[in-house]
């Protein structure tokens, strides 16, 4: 790991063969050893360290260059409702995958709560989406185009393909048993199920969409996780549904919520650790900071909550509601860690510049001879 | 359609690719750097054809920089740098005499210190007002003792919108509002935009920006009105001296290179051009520029990769995670059923 030291629209590093090098002795623009300048520093690292949120500086510093340290990127303008949409949309998913297993293995109670909570998580998603565009009115104008290069557009449209699925048996589990006889209530307790197959069939797609949503963007700490991001995001779809199974199923039929609290938590874990891992400045914008604290926190609630459901929530409905709790928590806090972690690394210019400057360096002197110069 | 769009790599023809049969050329900028002044005439006359609001009078600290970055609204941007190295072989005439820092660095240093305290660290410079705290009594590198001499150098750049060949902005929109003109410019329809934001987080330069009262998002339409009208764009009209230079693509990338050349045999070897390579990360911009320094030093980014040249791969892991979804759901369901 580098730590970067930002030179604010500053001359070159000395050592660079420059025109006009400053004569020695002169003090080296960009190397700081005026005294007041000292005493700025010194100042925004006592700062930074009464804050807490930076490490202690364990290797030298990388300099790099910037337009008085100014942001290259724009911030999303996006804000709490986008990272809460991608908890609520991934329990969606997850819940609709629950109920229709459920469903074709006989588990009524099981199908209930996951085709309730399916579908108010797509109408709370439904809304959360709509009310964070700058033009809610026009919210329509996404279903003017369907273009596979913008993840978002492809989302709408799977959504759209979703809601129906999502929306007719939830509808027939809350039919009143007097409208259950009449012959439109026969109709919808029909239709549910096949309805509930086509949701299942496109939760995988709701669950997953938004990670390339986020990995098709020009933030360093999305863009750069395009491997490991669907795999974070399916993992929590999958450890939020079984959270909300195991919350309300009664233990007889949680089983599969067990099961599928393991393999999700599994996924995502594993998942969201090789993002910690890799190596490069921009896995900062995920070891540090507030995206960090977010980010651990819903890994320890989701740990926990996966090994519970392994072991005393098959005995214990407090234990099996507690881990539910835990991994709906755990699945909440990672989306918004994962979402911190791309804003943060647009505010920070050196996760653009010093990734971009390193490719540069690695181009010129990777071919010994470059063709050109022959 | 039966031919295929193109995603990254060099494109001769944007309009074409975008599905136009007849067009007009490609016309962009050449944002000359050594010759700009920094008279700001580019961010007036285009804020006053294009009737871009104001984004807040403010005192920025950054040199005579007062607009801070492209935004929402602010369409063309000039930077100021101050530096302490002399312009191409120029003589200061401090031989034998005291030398010493002047303020430069440190107001630099003073700046950087109090953007990252901005609501968006700074990110909302050119979309709305943002205080970074000056004046203050104390000026910024106030130096006490000998009055301070050095080399000096002030870079002047105006920034605009690259109009990339492959556009971030326009490839993410979902809802058609950015779209390819005849002109191979980008512009987003006003009447279309629903303020999604995806178009603010794909553009690798940072350049559109959502209008806080407005909700939809804006940036430089390179006067597509004017162009339409045969009239040059309102910044380039406006530039006195011809810093900013409209015209059709493949002729501003011929004028820069001769005017590199010039630069070189002059003793400026600092100069080179940024963004006039068809084969850079994104395909080579509308808008390019001759810089005097590194990119990042004028706030752009050193190597710029628009996000759709790895649309493919993105969407293949994203399927791998989501049929490892469906196969952990039907793996729950597998194994001992109730009662």
């Amino acid at each position: 790991m580098t730590h970067v030291e930002r030179s604010p629209g500053g001359p070159h590093d000395a050592g660079q063969p420059q025109p006009g090098q400053p004569q020695p002795g002169q003090p080296q623009p960009g190397q700081f050893r005026n005294g007041q300048f000292r005493n700025g520093r010194s100042r925004a690292g006592r700062r930074r360290s009464d804050d807490g949120s930076r490490e202690e500086l364990a290797v030298p510093r990388a300099k790099f260059q910037s337009y008085y340290g100014r942001p290259v990127l724009k911030p999303p303008v996006w804000e709490w409702k986008i990272p809460l949409y991608f908890f609520t949309g991934g329990l969606s998913a997850g819940s609709a995958l629950l109920a229709a297993g459920a469903d074709l293995t006989g588990r009524p109670a099981l199908r209930r709560v996951g085709r309730l909570g399916g579908f108010a998580g797509l109408l709370a998603s439904t809304y959360l989406l709509v009310a964070d565009l700058g033009r809610p009115e026009r919210f329509h104008h996404m279903l003017r185009v369907a273009k596979p290069s913008s993840p978002m557009s492809v989302g709408t449209w799977i959504l759209v393909a979703y809601g129906p699925g999502s929306a007719l048996p939830a509808v027939a589990e809350l039919l009143p048993a007097r409208l259950r006889a009449t012959r439109p209530g026969r109709l919808l307790q029909l239709a549910a199920r096949p309805a509930g197959l086509s949701a299942a069939l496109l939760a995988p797609g709701v669950a997953s969409y938004t990670a390339a949503l986020l990995a098709q963007t020009a933030a360093p700490g999305w863009h750069d996780m395009r491997r490991e991001l669907p795999f974070v995001y399916t993992g929590s779809a999958a450890a939020s549904g079984a959270g909300l199974g195991l919350l309300f199923a009664p233990l007889a039929e949680a089983g599969p919520a067990r099961r599928l609290a393991v393999f999700g938590s599994a996924i995502e874990l594993t998942a969201s650790q090789l993002i910690d891992r890799r190596p490069g400045v921009v896995t900062q914008a995920w070891t540090t900071g507030r995206a960090h604290r977010l980010h651990r926190a819903g890994e320890v609630f989701t740990l926990g909550g996966a090994v519970a459901a392994a072991t005393v929530a098959r005995r214990s409905r407090l234990a099996a509601a507690a881990a539910g709790l835990a991994l709906l928590g755990g699945s909440a806090l990672q989306r918004f860690g994962t979402f911190e972690a791309g804003v943060a690394s647009t505010k920070d210019p050196k996760y653009v510049v010093v990734p971009q400057r390193e490719r540069l360096t690695a181009r010129a002197t990777a071919p010994a001879e470059p063709p050109a110069h022959q | 359609m039966a031919h295929q769009h193109s995603f990254h790599g060099p494109l001769a023809d944007p309009a074409g690719d975008a599905g136009y049969q007849e067009h007009r050329p490609r016309v962009g900028f050449f944002t000359d750097t050594s010759i700009c002044i920094g008279c700001k005439a580019c961010e007036v006359a285009c804020k006053e054809w294009n009737n871009v609001p104001e984004d807040g009078l403010n005192l920025l600290g950054m040199s005579f920089d007062n607009t801070g970055m492209l935004g929402a609204d602010s369409w063309r941007h000039v930077a100021f740098i101050e530096q302490q190295r002399p312009l191409g072989q120029q003589d200061a005439g401090f031989q034998d005499l005291p030398t010493g820092p002047s303020g430069t660095q440190e107001t630099a240093e003073v700046v950087a210190e109090a953007l990252p305290q901005a609501e968006r660290s700074g990110g909302d410079l050119g979309t709305a007002p943002v205080d970074l705290g000056f004046p203050s009594f104390e000026l910024p590198g106030r130096t006490p003792g000998e009055h301070p001499r050095a080399e000096f150098r002030w870079l002047m750049a105006s920034d605009v919108c690259k109009h990339c060949t492959h556009a971030g902005c326009l490839d993410v929109c979902p809802t058609g509002a950015l779209f390819r003109t005849e002109f191979g410019t980008v512009v987003v329809q006003q009447d279309i935009c629903n303020g999604c934001g995806y178009c603010v987080s794909a553009c690798p330069y940072g350049v559109i920006d959502r209008r806080h009262d407005d909700g939809r998002a804006w940036k430089c339409t390179l006067c597509y009105d004017r162009l339409r009208g045969d009239l040059e764009p309102a910044c380039a009209q406006a530039c006195p001296t011809k810093s900013i230079q409209f015209g059709v693509l493949d002729e501003l990338r011929e004028r820069a290179a001769q005017r590199l050349d010039q630069l070189h045999d002059a003793g400026v070897p600092e100069a080179r051009l940024y963004g006039h390579e068809p084969t850079d990360g994104v395909g080579g911009d509308g808008a390019f520029f001759l810089l005097l320094d590194e990119p990042e030093v004028y706030g752009l980014p050193p190597d710029p990769i628009v996000p759709t040249r790895d649309l493919a791969s993105t969407w293949k892991y994203t399927g791998a995670a989501a049929a490892g979804l469906l196969a952990a759901a039907v793996a729950a369901f597998i194994g001992r059923r109730p009662q």
